[in-house]
């Protein structure tokens, strides 16, 4: 045998860098071991943190604003509504604002209240018929279309509908340029929707 | 006596901490750097601990949840015992540590102390700056009044800019769709537990490195850093003419520090705390949000940028900029420390500088921003109006019906969003002014559908006595010098 000729030194020797190695791999394995056990924790925790990115369509439901005669025919309102999509705990956060414009009898534009800007609340100056953006002076045109400012688009506006009187829109997530850059509806809901005469 | 050394030698025999403190305290540094400029550093670090200390007291009573956080703040101002020092320790010691911390990174800079070896305690040092100001934004969230509100609505909104994840980003950092009780509950989790952790580990091994790289030595016009000799120059420099850090140096670091914190004590006594401000209610939109004083800046910037440029920079702009500061180091790792003969850096870093100041204190007055209450808040002044025409009169109410006034001032009240109108006859004829109202333009809307054509004369009217006493209003010379040539070809209709 091979080992019969190895010196008592080198026999020890051996000996350790075999059980070191082997010590090693035990150490490789058990990492690999929490490799895995790391994943399977991992994949959960992942998915449980985007567990809010949802299609925008998940968020959204239609929501009633009242009966069209709250809203008289060429003016603009503040209207609210609570989010349809909220927990208990939101409080007042809950809540949603909007500008209901009548432009005609069935005629609506709902725009949101947030400056296609950055977000800050726009006010109606119905004197003047602009929206005007208390944070970096963007302002709208009564028709929602951008007047001045630093806004790039016109006011961001909801989906809307008549159903038995009540003015319904498609609503449930603040509206930013990634979700509603599309909805350049300067022409209100005429339309767009199914229409009770 | 007896007993507290027997308890000592009890917990050194199983702590061993005795060598390693003795070593950091004892260890030399260079015998120039026991100076005042020295001493940011450490009052940051004092100042991190009072936030840590008061950031639990105040979290044994705040309450974390959408609906209730403001009015836990009001407990805390109000009916809580000294829950209203808490909040302004809180919040005065948050605005000195980013102050603290931006003038430790400035000397740190002008010093040269980020070359060979100390390039990883910069680039750790610019991570804590910028958790540093990530503590301040989600600080001012937890502060959940219609500032944190509209806050993040800023926020979600440069977020939805990002191309392509922009949506799916908006949904994480808002936690859904809305404002709600989720972004709360992750914005305190991250300002309470994840930044706080990782700011800890970050600066302890600042203050690690700081400990065994050794403290940077005054920079000597000429003494450049090579990185073949530099270790041997400092160890030359502490151990032949260096001084224990304790107390050579620590002195000056402790009076620093017990100033700092008097003084944030001096402010929090004297301002109080930082609102709250109206409660989180989306649907009160008369408001007018602004962001706390370290974050006026972007505030500015995003009012002035073009448009165009606008997403572009926002996205671009800070990525480029912390690149460039963590890169400085690694590019600048050798050569001249002292500012004596690096005139770019200084050039870089006072431009940085007077931007900021300028940015933030442009910021201070908003005069891009309308003023909302102008029009029914400030009249038009009595000696605009002494000798008026009832036509001037009705020129000058049209003038504030219609919010002219919230972005055009008169005698200096009113917003400064359109040029002051004081003696805009003098610069405008009167069709110029008709044109620009009816039809807007520059930055101006246009009130062409909205005012009747009698109004559209009573404003111009208004407006074009609008000049200095002795100057004539403008007029429009070609138009003059055409009627005149009319009267010469036709001599016997004299003027």
């Amino acid at each position: 045998m091979s080992t019969g000729t190895l010196t008592p030194q080198a026999e020890s020797q051996t000996q350790q860098s075999t059980i070191v190695s082997r010590r090693w791999l035990l150490l490789k394995i058990g990492m690999i071991f929490n490799g895995i056990a790391g994943m399977f924790l991992a994949v959960p925790v992942i998915r449980y943190l985007l567990s809010p990115v949802k299609p925008d369509a998940a968020y959204k439901s239609w929501i009633t604003l009242g009966n069209i005669g709250n809203f008289p025919v060429g003016e603009t309102r503040l209207a609210t509504f609570l989010n349809p999509f909220r927990r208990p705990w939101d409080g007042e956060t809950a809540k949603v604002a909007c500008y209901v414009r009548r432009m005609a009898y069935e005629q609506f534009q709902v725009f949101a209240v947030n400056c296609a800007h950055l977000g800050c609340p726009v006010r109606w100056f119905p004197q003047s018929q602009l929206f005007m953006c208390p944070c970096h002076g963007g302002a709208y045109y009564a028709d929602g279309a951008r007047a001045s400012g630093p806004p790039e688009r016109g006011l961001f506006s909801y989906d809307c509908k008549i159903e038995n009187d009540l003015l319904k829109i498609n609503a449930g997530q603040m509206p930013t340029l990634s979700n509603t850059a599309k909805l350049v509806t300067i022409d209100g809901c005429k339309g767009k929707s199914s229409w009770t005469s | 006596m007896d007993i507290l050394k027997t308890i000592y030698g009890w917990l050194e025999h199983r702590l061993q901490l005795e060598a390693p403190v003795k070593d950091a305290a004892l260890h030399p540094v260079p015998r120039n750097t026991a100076s005042w400029w020295y001493v940011f550093g450490s009052a940051a670090f004092t100042l991190l601990i009072l936030q840590f200390v008061t950031g639990i007291l105040l979290a044994i009573v705040y309450v974390p949840s959408a609906g209730h956080a403001w009015y836990s703040l009001n407990v805390l101002n109000q009916q809580l015992e000294l829950g209203w020092f808490l909040r302004a320790i809180h919040g005065w010691g948050s605005n000195f540590m980013v102050a603290v911390v931006l003038i430790h990174m400035v000397q740190v800079f002008l010093f040269g102390s980020y070359k060979y070896p100390r390039e990883l305690t910069w680039i750790l040092g610019v991570f804590l700056l910028l958790m540093t100001l990530g503590m301040a934004f989600t600080g001012q969230v937890l502060r959940f009044d219609q500032d944190a509100y509209w806050g993040l609505g800023i926020g979600a909104s440069i977020t939805s800019r990002i191309p392509f994840v922009g949506g799916s980003l908006v949904h994480l950092l808002l936690g859904g769709p809305i404002i709600a009780g989720a972004t709360l509950s992750r914005f305190f989790a991250l300002h309470v537990f994840v930044i706080p952790g990782i700011m800890l580990g970050f600066a302890g091994l600042h203050v690690w490195m700081v400990l065994k790289l050794g403290i940077n030595e005054w920079p000597m016009p000429g003494r450049t850093v090579k990185r073949s000799t530099y270790l041997q120059e400092y160890h030359e420099l502490t151990h032949k003419n260096g001084i224990p850090f304790v107390p050579g140096a620590l002195w000056k670091d402790v009076f620093f520090s017990a100033a700092i914190l008097a003084a944030v004590i001096v402010c929090a006594v004297a301002f109080g705390p930082f609102g709250p401000s109206g409660q989180p209610d989306p649907t009160i939109v008369r408001t007018v949000p602004k962001p706390d004083f370290f974050f006026l800046w972007i505030y500015a910037a995003l009012a002035y940028l073009p448009p165009a440029m606008e997403t572009p920079c926002i996205l671009i702009a800070p990525i480029i900029g912390i690149g460039i500061l963590l890169a400085l180091p690694l590019y600048a790792s050798e050569g001249e420390k002292s500012w004596h003969r690096r005139p770019v850096a200084i050039l870089v870093l006072s431009t940085v500088a007077v931007t900021w100041g300028v940015l933030t204190h442009l910021a201070s007055f908003t005069p891009w921003s309308p003023h909302m209450d102008a029009w029914s808040g400030d009249p038009v002044p009595p000696k605009y109006l002494r000798t008026a025409t009832p036509l001037v009169r009705q020129g000058a109410a049209v003038f504030q019906a219609k919010q002219c006034r919230n972005c055009h001032s008169l005698e200096g009240n009113g917003g400064n969003r359109g040029p002051a109108l004081d003696a805009v006859a003098s610069r405008m004829t009167e069709d110029q002014m008709i044109r620009q109202v009816l039809q807007g333009g520059g930055n101006m809307p246009a009130y062409g559908k909205n005012l009747s054509p009698a109004e559209t004369t009573a404003l111009v009217g208004f407006l074009e006595t609008l000049h200095p006493a002795g100057d004539l209003p403008a007029s429009n010379a070609s138009l003059e010098e055409a009627e005149e040539r009319q009267t010469q070809s036709v001599p016997e209709t004299k003027r």
